[in-house]
């Protein structure tokens, strides 16, 4: 079960602002990816519960879109935009050798749990493209230098 | 506060008036594009110049969207003389401050140099980008903003507004080019209510970013078009379906929506009329084909974003089953110019068929990379190496994309080719969202269409077998190509596979997804067979184990 912590009040809380509609569910999912950083199936029952919706539903709307995560992500995520733009620019690149460096797979989370990788779909900043994005913040015209330094750096390397 | 229409052209009247008092204006342009090159501690090192200089009352620093330069952010527009500076930093701010303002001599070293970049384009959708505050509704307001929703209300019918939309030939900018004001006749004419507006801003296509700007740079245009389009189809309630992976035009929207309530000219009876009209914002969850109109609605009431066969159309069936208007955010940015300024004016511009401007995102392997608007009409040459300035130096041009990952890659040799509906789909493109993406020899054909075949198979909401199994099959087949175990018969299987998807899938989604694939076949077949009898790639990219780029999620 989810632990009674100050999350899961202000969840119920959105929950409730939203009158326990069925509508609101993809609202709901977005409040609870962001106070929570993924997906896991206590929560998915818990939302199914209280918006009194079977739970396969909600597994449902939450897989179609890609922006939820149903794993853990690392102490620190990486995202680099696999957008047209930045794929034009030789992001690939700069991903596979994040890959190297990390030891680490897209998608995936390195051995020790403190990085994540993640491909998006274009971010919009594409005149600047490649754009890989590290901790929120946004690094335009990358090089594989500047993001491999960056990284180390976030890592406290 | 409960104000009137005349309050608000008062406050028009006295902003402009205090706007005209400043002897400058220091414009930092605060857009997602120049943020992460530090945009923000530019603005604040101008504040700090300001103070320092003792300039408070003679200039008026403001944060505002994107003028369009974006790929030599951070970059600060100065007024009068429209002044333009690039890679400014918060040491140059300084710099400018004390020459420019202080001395008059603008510092010509950080200028924008490049005039072709501005000269062919046409900026009437980004009409304030740039240049206001799309924080501050008194700057949309002062700059005209919310005066044509107010000739709507008090001086014309719903009946008219629609008749001047009609006249002015506006086409919808989010990919299919239907006419708008036949549009909003349909939705007009529906006895069922309550209806529904939606503005589209989901804008799923990647290497697109013209409506995440617009929101972000002019977030009233929006919503005083959408306001428009409530009063003449008679809906009182409105949704913006943002992308979240846009936070800043989320945000913004958020907080101009606020303004907006605070000043009537959101909610129940605006401005003292009998038209009430209100919009929340719903957030996309990164999925393209709920940019698709049916697909919108599903995610909008909360399900998964799955299209479903039209008829009926939203127009009559649309949210919870109600009339619903969808409408692009780039149409909707342009009714409030053809209400004030006249149907037929506007139909002046571009071309008979195709009237207005358009944005367009131009990026890839171009000099000049940004957002553009231009009138319809213009030629993919003048786009790409006038105002885009050509490939960067040492490459060679090779084709460019029109109309986002199922658009279609067109060679040199249709370059002047005219940008508007019907030539770019009779060249096998579309328009789609506007985006323009330059690609050199560097690049390989084969390679391009397998990395947007790639796209809409992860993207392909699986429910109707074409789309769901052809576009796969499709990309195993160019794999094999790019591993160097094609054969000739692939190609014929390419084409026949991509015109039976484009024929009969469902929703928009399969029947553009082939438009690369065909295309390339098309245009660039010699690439596919160098691949395959030489086992070589032209571009020097493929025959590595080139695998699908998506883990599991
Ligand atoms: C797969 C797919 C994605 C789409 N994405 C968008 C989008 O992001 N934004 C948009 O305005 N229209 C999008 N459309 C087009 C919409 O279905 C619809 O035609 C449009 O929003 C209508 O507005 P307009 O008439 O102002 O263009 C998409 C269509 C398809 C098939
Ligand atoms: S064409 Fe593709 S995206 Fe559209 S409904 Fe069919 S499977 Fe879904
Ligand atoms: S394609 Fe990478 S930001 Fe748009
Ligand atoms: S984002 Fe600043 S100019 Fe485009």
């Amino acid at each position: 079960m989810l632990k009674e912590d100050r999350r899961l009040q202000m969840l119920e809380r959105i929950i409730k602002e939203h009158n326990y509609q069925k509508s609101a569910l993809l609202e709901v999912l977005h409040a609870a990816h962001e106070l929570y950083g993924y997906f896991d199936k206590p929560l998915l029952t818990y939302i199914a519960e209280r918006l009194n919706l079977p739970p396969s539903h909600v597994y449902g709307v939450a897989s179609f879109y890609h922006l939820f995560k149903f794993r853990k992500p690392g102490e620190h995520v990486i995202s680099a935009c696999m957008g047209t733009a930045c794929y034009v620019k030789g992001v690939e690149e700069i991903i596979t050798a994040i890959e190297r460096e990390f030891n680490i797979k897209r998608g995936g989370s390195s051995p020790d749990g403190r990085l994540s990788l993640f491909v998006t779909r274009c971010i919009g900043a594409c005149a600047m493209a490649p754009n890989i994005t590290i901790d929120n913040e946004v690094v335009g015209r990358a090089t594989k230098e500047v993001v491999l330094d960056k990284i180390r750096k976030v890592l406290g390397g | 506060m409960v104000l009137k229409p005349e309050d608000i052209l008062r406050i028009a009247r006295e902003e402009a008036e205090r706007q005209r008092s400043y002897r400058y204006r220091i414009n930092v342009c605060c857009s997602s594009g120049c943020l992460p090159f530090g945009a923000l501690q530019v603005l604040k090192a101008f504040e700090e110049a300001i103070k320092e200089f003792g300039l408070q009352g003679e200039c008026r620093v403001s944060r505002t969207g994107c003028v369009g330069t974006c790929s030599v952010g951070p970059v600060v527009l100065i007024e009068p003389g429209g002044y333009l500076y690039q890679n400014v930093t918060p040491e140059n701010a300084r710099e400018i401050v004390k020459s420019h303002i202080v001395s008059g001599k603008p510092v010509k070293e950080l200028l924008y140099a490049n005039e072709a970049f501005f000269k062919k384009q046409l900026r009437l959708v980004l009409r304030n980008a740039g240049k206001i505050d799309p924080l501050k509704i008194e700057d949309y307001i002062a700059a005209g903003g919310y005066s044509a929703l107010i000739k709507c209300l008090t001086k014309m019918t719903p009946k008219e507004v629609i008749d001047e939309v009609i006249a002015s030939g506006l086409r919808g900018r989010g990919g299919a080019g239907f006419p708008t004001g036949q549009k909003w006749n349909f939705v007009a004419r529906e006895k069922n209510t309550p209806k529904y507006v939606v503005a589209n801003l989901d804008e799923g296509d990647p290497g697109v970013f013209a409506n995440r700007t617009l929101a972000e740079a002019d977030p009233h245009a929006i919503i005083e078009g959408m306001a428009i389009a409530a009063y003449a189809v008679g809906a009182e309630k409105g949704y913006i379906y943002v992308r979240a992976e846009y936070p800043l035009a989320v945000q913004t929207l958020r907080e101009a929506l606020k303004q907006a309530r605070s000043m009537n000219l959101m909610g129940k009876n605006i401005l003292e009329t009998q038209f009430s009209f209100d919009i929340e914002l719903r957030l996309g969850a990164g999925a393209f084909v709920a940019g698709e109109e049916t697909g919108i609605l599903a995610s909008i009431e909360g399900r998964r974003a799955m299209p479903r066969p039209r008829p009926p159309y939203p127009a009559t069936s649309g949210l919870w089953g109600k009339p619903t208007l969808i409408q692009n955010v780039e149409t909707l940015a342009n009714v409030p110019l053809i209400i004030l300024n006249g149907g037929s004016w506007f139909a002046k511009i571009g071309t008979p068929k195709c009237t207005g401007t358009k944005c367009f995102s131009l990026t890839g392997k171009v000099n000049n990379p940004g957002l553009i608007e231009v009138p319809m009409g213009i030629t993919l040459r003048e786009v790409v190496f006038e105002i885009g300035g050509g490939v960067p130096s040492g490459r060679r041009f090779k084709a460019v994309l029109v109309g986002g990952p199922s658009g279609g890659c067109l060679p040199e040799s249709l370059l002047d080719l005219s940008i508007d509906y019907e030539s770019l789909t009779k060249a096998g493109a579309i328009m789609g969202s506007g985006g323009i993406v330059v690609i050199d020899d560097e690049s390989c054909m084969v390679d391009t269409a397998w990395f947007f075949t790639d796209f809409c198979v992860d993207e392909s909401c699986g429910k109707c077998v074409p789309c769901r199994v052809g576009l796969l099959k499709m990309r195993n087949i160019l794999e094999r190509i790019m591993k160097g175990e094609g054969r000739l018969e692939d190609l014929d299987i390419l084409s026949e596979l991509g015109e039976y998807v484009r024929d009969v899938s469902l929703c928009g989604l399969g029947q553009t997804a082939p438009n690369p694939v065909l295309t390339t076949l098309r245009y660039f077949r010699d690439e596919y067979i160098t691949h395959i009898f030489d086992k070589r790639c032209p571009a020097g990219k493929c025959f590595r184990s080139q695998v699908s780029m998506k883990e599991a999620p």
